[in-house]
């Protein structure tokens, strides 16, 4: 790992604070403070950190209901996020959306979705769009192994291809859509197999290394920048909690699941770090210390904030009018 | 008669007709080894392994499936997931299982029951709360039943496997766990006749799916202060019972339509409309109908709460149409 030092604790800085944020996010849903459904990135942070690791803030991005991590890495706010995560005012949505429908458009996230599928054609979308007003910003588009047996996949794909845009697909596989195995509902081994039908290049690689992930999506997203189109790069990862807080899971064994902790992407990052002398017990100490610490005090803003009032379900539907009453 | 829950009802009703019949089938994501997300299949669960089984997330051919699979000759049972999902295959819907034997003049019979669940729960805001319902009345072409009670699901549905035609089912959410009494001898409910949940004589409430219940609890208050009001369980949209709801309006002189859906253009919008033109002369006030209020389902609680239509808001309705 040839890069210096600051790159590599910035990579695995990001990766603990989504991490923290999800144990926050999941504590919190089982003590029942949370309402609707939250669904946990633990286990695929190195994705987000390193596909984003490359982009620039002009970049955008679209996510899915397992969005936080996305967030995160894109720069997110931690207070704005976890505030939405309460249906509080100061929230990135100010209690409209939820978990499953964070975004914050100035920093590039076009939206977590709550539509299996549903960001794909955004980020063909504002591919068409960079590329009418002839920028070099390109867009990411992730979404899971579930998410590729969509028409919305097939035919997003098609269409990048055709028009050449600037928009790099990442399907994170992480073995599961729900209750159903990748196995079982994709015909074939490598979900990447299937930019070979759009003429486009597909790659699958180790969704737990930070480093594979930041190179592999470092080339593609220099591809899309000068004009070369788009790609597939599948992250193959493993879903570590269930589909949702409170899954009862029956679907797997757990035996499975403590096999696969074993190579979670930042105790795995973390050894590589300590090997190279990049990392000692202090640092990592600290490093972990911060992000909880910066966790709590979300936690602390967003229980101070307000909730909304009525009257505020009846904004925000169109720009100059409310849009309801008619 | 023993009590079940909905979700019990809506299974036995499933099976029994799965031991009858072989050619009935029921697919859809997360039923086969969860038993769906709210628990519909629950009572389905290690029963028929080779006819109820998980599929991709892939709703356009999910639906359109049912279709050619009914064509030759099988009866499917497609689970929707969430109601807001059909919008993400709807043109297998509207624009083919609804149009294909009207298109062939009269080909082929459509033996094919999509169901799921429908309408709010917990916060699960704008993308996972839709009632959708009034879509399906307004394009010709498919049956839809909107059962309130385990009774109800279990004789509308087994109504809809044993007939020729396609179906679509709207579960409530907030319903799968409620209980009530089912006889264990066979029954079926007819499509196109409501039932009168509570009779009364100030006041017609005309209603379905969850809302029945809070227009009974609503009907209950209003007990205290005289009012005698009749709430009426369509069941049914698409047929509706129009001669028992206009009956009803001519007893009582007075119409509310209550529904969970959008006021705006909802279900509501036509049964009114109907009702002024035939029974008109009858009517002592203009109708009111209660719906949510027309904005997509916000996330937060008070949010939620506020948009959405309940027992407190048909009360005022009735009292206004009294006044
Ligand atoms: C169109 C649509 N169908 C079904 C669902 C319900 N649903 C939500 S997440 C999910 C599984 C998604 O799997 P995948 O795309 O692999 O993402 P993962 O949850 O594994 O991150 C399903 C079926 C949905 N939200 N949208």
């Amino acid at each position: 790992m040839s890069y210096p030092k600051d790159f590599l604790l910035n990579l695995y800085k990001t990766m603990v604070r989504i991490r923290n944020f999800e144990i926050m996010a999941e504590k919190l849903f089982l003590e029942g403070e949370l309402p609707g459904f939250i669904h946990l990135y633990i286990g695929e942070e190195a994705i987000a950190t390193g596909v984003i690791a490359d982009l620039r803030k002009d970049d955008f991005i679209t996510s899915t209901h397992r969005g936080h991590g996305h967030m995160i890495a894109k720069g997110a706010n931690i207070n704005r996020m976890m505030a939405e995560l309460y249906g509080r005012t100061t929230g990135y949505c100010k209690g409209k959306g939820g978990s499953m429908h964070i975004a914050d458009f100035s920093i590039g996230v076009l939206g977590a979705n709550g539509v299996v599928g549903g960001g794909l054609p955004i980020a063909v979308g504002a591919g068409l769009g960079i590329k009418m007003k002839k920028t070099d910003q390109v867009v990411v588009a992730f979404f899971g192994d579930g998410a590729s047996n969509t028409g919305a996949f097939h035919e997003s794909l098609n269409f990048a291809s055709i028009y050449k845009l600037p928009v790099i697909f990442v399907v994170e596989n992480n073995k599961f859509a729900s209750t159903a195995t990748t196995k079982e509902t994709t015909s074939i081994e490598n979900i990447s197999d299937r930019a070979v039908g759009y003429g486009i290049p597909g790659i699958t690689i180790d969704g737990n290394d930070v480093i594979t992930i930041y190179e592999t999506a470092k080339e593609m997203i220099k591809r899309a920048r000068e004009d070369g189109g788009p790609s597939l790069i599948e992250a193959k990862t493993y879903r570590i909690k269930g589909h949702f807080v409170g899954d009862p899971e029956l679907y797997r064994d757990k035996k499975e699941v403590e096999e696969f902790w074993l190579n979670e992407p930042i105790r795995k990052f973390e050894k590589k770090l300590v090997e190279e002398k990049m990392l000692n017990e202090t640092e990592k100490r600290k490093i972990w210390e911060d992000a909880q610490k910066e966790i709590e005090e979300a936690v602390t803003f967003a229980k101070e904030s307000p909730v909304p009032n009525n009257e505020d379900a009846l904004t925000d539907l169109f720009v100059n009018d409310s849009g309801y009453d008619y | 008669m023993r009590e079940i829950t909905f979700a019990e009802a809506l299974g036995e009703a499933i099976s029994e007709e799965m031991e009858k019949d072989p050619t009935i089938f029921t697919y859809g994501e997360d039923i086969a080894k969860q038993g769906g997300i709210f628990g519909a299949y629950k009572s389905l669960l290690g029963k028929f392994p080779e006819r109820i089984f998980d599929t991709p997330i892939s709703e356009e051919v999910i639906y359109g499936s049912a279709l050619g699979a009914a064509l030759v000759g099988m009866r499917p049972i497609v689970e929707f997931h969430f109601a807001d999902f059909l919008f993400t295959g709807i043109q297998s819907i509207t624009l083919q299982i609804e149009k294909i034997r009207y298109m062939t003049g009269g080909q082929g019979k459509l033996h094919l029951l999509l169901r799921g669940p429908d309408g709010i729960s917990n916060s699960a805001a704008a993308q996972h709360s839709e009632s959708i319902e009034t879509i399906f009345m307004h394009t010709p072409g498919i049956k839809v039943i909107i059962p309130s009670t385990p009774y109800d699901i279990k004789g509308l549905i087994k109504t809809a496997l044993k007939g020729d035609d396609p179906v679509i089912c709207f579960e409530h959410k907030m319903l799968y766990k409620i209980k009530g009494l089912v006889p264990e001898e066979e029954y079926t409910i007819p499509l196109g006749v409501a039932d009168i949940k509570k009779e009364g004589n100030d006041v017609t409430i005309v209603t379905m799916s969850h809302m029945v219940h809070e227009s009974l609890k609503a009907a209950e208050e209003l007990e205290k202060e005289d009012i005698c009001a009749e709430v009426i369980d369509l069941r049914t949209l698409v047929p509706w019972d129009k001669n028992k709801v206009i009956e009803s309006v001519k007893k009582t002189n007075h119409l509310v339509v209550a529904h969970e859906t959008w006021k705006r253009a909802g279900w509501g919008a036509e049964i009114t409309s109907v009702v002024q033109e035939e029974a008109l002369d009858y009517l002592d006030a203009p109708i009111i109908r209660v719906g949510a209020k027309n904005v997509p389902m916000p996330f937060a609680p008070q949010l939620q709460d506020f948009v959405t239509p309940n027992y407190k808001d048909i009360i005022d309705a009735v009292k206004k149409v009294l006044r």
